[in-house]
């Protein structure tokens, strides 16, 4: 078994073994957890639209904070959006997602790919630039923030060569790509990369507390 | 078959001009890169050499190589085997049959003990003996062991020969494997290939004739210059794959545009071989040109690594009753989780209304 057949078999596998069992554990074990009872008379009984306006306001910076805020989230969202586009845009990734799901769509032309590739890079470079040099950030920063972005960065690089033939042979180059995405997917239910899917949950959670209360959101 | 004779003399006997002669040399030096000078040493060095003594072994194969190499146009397999080499044995070549034939190969390497190269096609069984494929009573095994005694160098043609190739393959009934495991202490090049391409052996036989050793080989055993570069490199297709353009079935209008076979299973990323350069049938077309993706036949275990049409970067295995396992799995901990910190709750709120 050479390396490329280590990454696209038994390390897939046990992979996607350890995302799917971590995501499902720490969904249910948070989505089952008791909830304190709420004995006063509800303003709004919908509960649910104020979950869903939270998650959308909250996406955006309140106007007396954006003057300090605007960077940081500006390279996040740009670093966001870039790798939505590499990972959910490029054809071997749509064949990837599409032999375990069964989905397809229309691909993006590789240079789109190539070009949101080296942003997203550069992006994720500053904001890390960012952890290191601001004392704040780094008083709270700890391994699992270096290591998410570790594993954040390390496939779109390794993309990066794969696509370009840089360093190695391809067979090489896309064995390590796509063992770096393994280690993404077992370091992502039990890290900070586990905000995507809790963000949802938390802003989701206090949006309905909200409605339920009538306060503004 | 085997003259003490020179080729130069072979060639002029057999009406073979000067220009001819410089011509294939030419060819030949430019297939394998070699600097111009290159064909003129390679003309002397022929023409002064004697027809070198090649001993072919064909074992657990089904004659494809050999069938490839009846297909080579320059030279064709007439001009090599009667004017550049000696082919003293060959079983699906030679007129002798039975002791006859068995005896043309021990004189053969009498004659030309530690002169000749011995080239194989096949892999070799050696489970129970050996005893899945043999030749005159001989296991492959022990022939080879014997023949290769007294061989300048030993060619490995085919992918059988050169890695295990498709008997290798899992579950590996015979438990075949490739020359060079049996084989470790003579020169050894592998030509794989399923088949592999009629002009690469030639080549690589007269670049022996013509220096004496093999040329430089890369880290699996085959010569580098024709096995430097993937077919996706030097693939006429590779524009589409740059630009993201795929064909989704064998007749889409992807397909009908030529655009690239990467989406259909292609292996040409991963393949090193000369397919897409010195192309087959005397140049005419390759496996991509006719619409159909590379299978990697010339890499090893290419049996062994998925369907032929699944994309590369596609997971070989079948992950669905794993992620299922691992879902129902992790639903279970998540509630036992849930159920020990609810418990964990009603004992604080005990507590606290105490």
């Amino acid at each position: 078994m050479d390396l490329l057949q280590f990454a696209r078999g038994p390390a897939l596998t046990w992979a996607f073994a350890i995302f799917v069992f971590g995501m499902t554990w720490r969904l249910v074990g948070i989505l089952l957890l008791k909830r304190r009872p709420d004995y006063s008379e509800p303003r709004n009984t919908a509960s649910w639209t104020g979950a869903i306006k939270l998650i959308i306001t909250r996406s955006w910076p309140h106007r007396e904070f954006r003057k300090r805020t605007i960077f940081g989230l500006s390279v996040g969202y740009i670093f966001h959006i870039g790798l939505a586009i590499v990972v959910f845009g490029f054809a071997p990734h749509i064949m990837f997602i599409r032999s375990l799901t069964g989905l397809d769509w229309p691909n993006l032309p590789n240079a789109v790919i190539y070009i949101s590739g080296a942003i997203t890079i550069a992006a994720l470079i500053i904001v890390m630039g960012r952890r290191l040099t601001n004392p704040v950030m780094r008083l709270i920063s700890n391994f699992d923030d270096y290591f998410s972005w570790f594993v954040t960065i390390t496939p779109v690089v390794t993309g990066m060569l794969a696509v370009a033939h840089l360093g190695a042979r391809y067979e090489t180059l896309l064995a390590i790509h796509i063992l770096s995405i393994a280690l993404l997917l077992v370091w992502f239910p039990f890290g900070k990369l586990m905000h995507s899917a809790l963000i949802f949950i938390s802003r989701g959670t206090t949006g309905a507390l909200f409605e339920r209360k009538g306060a503004s959101i | 078959m085997n003259e003490p004779d020179t080729l130069g003399a072979s060639l002029t006997r057999s009406g073979v001009s000067r220009r001819s002669f410089l011509k294939f040399c030419t060819a030949m030096a430019s297939l394998m890169a070699l600097p111009p000078s290159a064909a003129y040493a390679m003309a002397d060095a022929l023409n002064r050499a004697q027809r070198q003594s090649v001993i072919w072994l064909s074992f657990q194969e089904c004659t494809g190589c050999v069938e490839s190499l009846t297909r080579s146009f320059d030279p064709t397999l007439e001009q090599m085997i009667f004017e550049m080499i000696s082919l003293d044995y060959q079983e699906t070549l030679q007129a002798a049959s039975g002791e006859a034939a068995e005896l043309a190969r021990k004189q053969a390497m009498k004659s030309s003990y530690g002169k000749y190269v011995l080239i194989v096609d096949g892999s070799i069984p050696t489970k129970d003996g050996g005893v899945y494929s043999t030749i005159a009573g001989i296991s492959n095994y022990d022939m080879l062991v014997e023949t290769a005694k007294g061989a300048a160098a030993i060619v490995a043609v085919g992918t059988c020969s050169a890695y295990g190739g498709i008997p290798h393959a899992n579950p590996n009934p015979t438990g075949a494997v490739a020359v060079s495991d049996i084989i470790k202490d003579k020169p050894i090049m592998n030509v794989p290939g399923c088949p592999p391409i009629p002009s690469v052996i030639a080549g690589v036989l007269a670049y022996f004739v013509t220096y004496g050793k093999l040329p430089e080989l890369d880290h699996i055993g085959r010569p580098k210059v024709f096995f430097a570069d993937t077919i996706h490199d030097r693939c006429y297709r590779r524009p589409f794959y740059d630009q993201g353009k795929f064909a989704k079935t064998f007749d889409d209008e992807g397909a009908r545009n030529g655009w690239c076979l990467y989406e259909l299973g292609c292996k040409g990323p991963t393949t090193y071989n000369a397919c897409a350069t010195i192309k087959w049938n005397g140049g005419i077309s390759f496996p991509i040109e006719s619409g159909h993706g590379c299978l990697g036949c010339s890499e090893p275990n290419f049996w062994d690594k998925g369907s032929f049409y699944q994309p590369l970067p596609t997971p070989l295995a079948d992950n669905a009753p794993v992620i299922a396992a691992a879902t129902l799995g992790g639903i279970a901990v998540g509630t036992v989780a849930a159920v020990v910190s609810r418990k964990h709750q009603a004992d604080i709120s005990t507590k606290e209304e105490k």
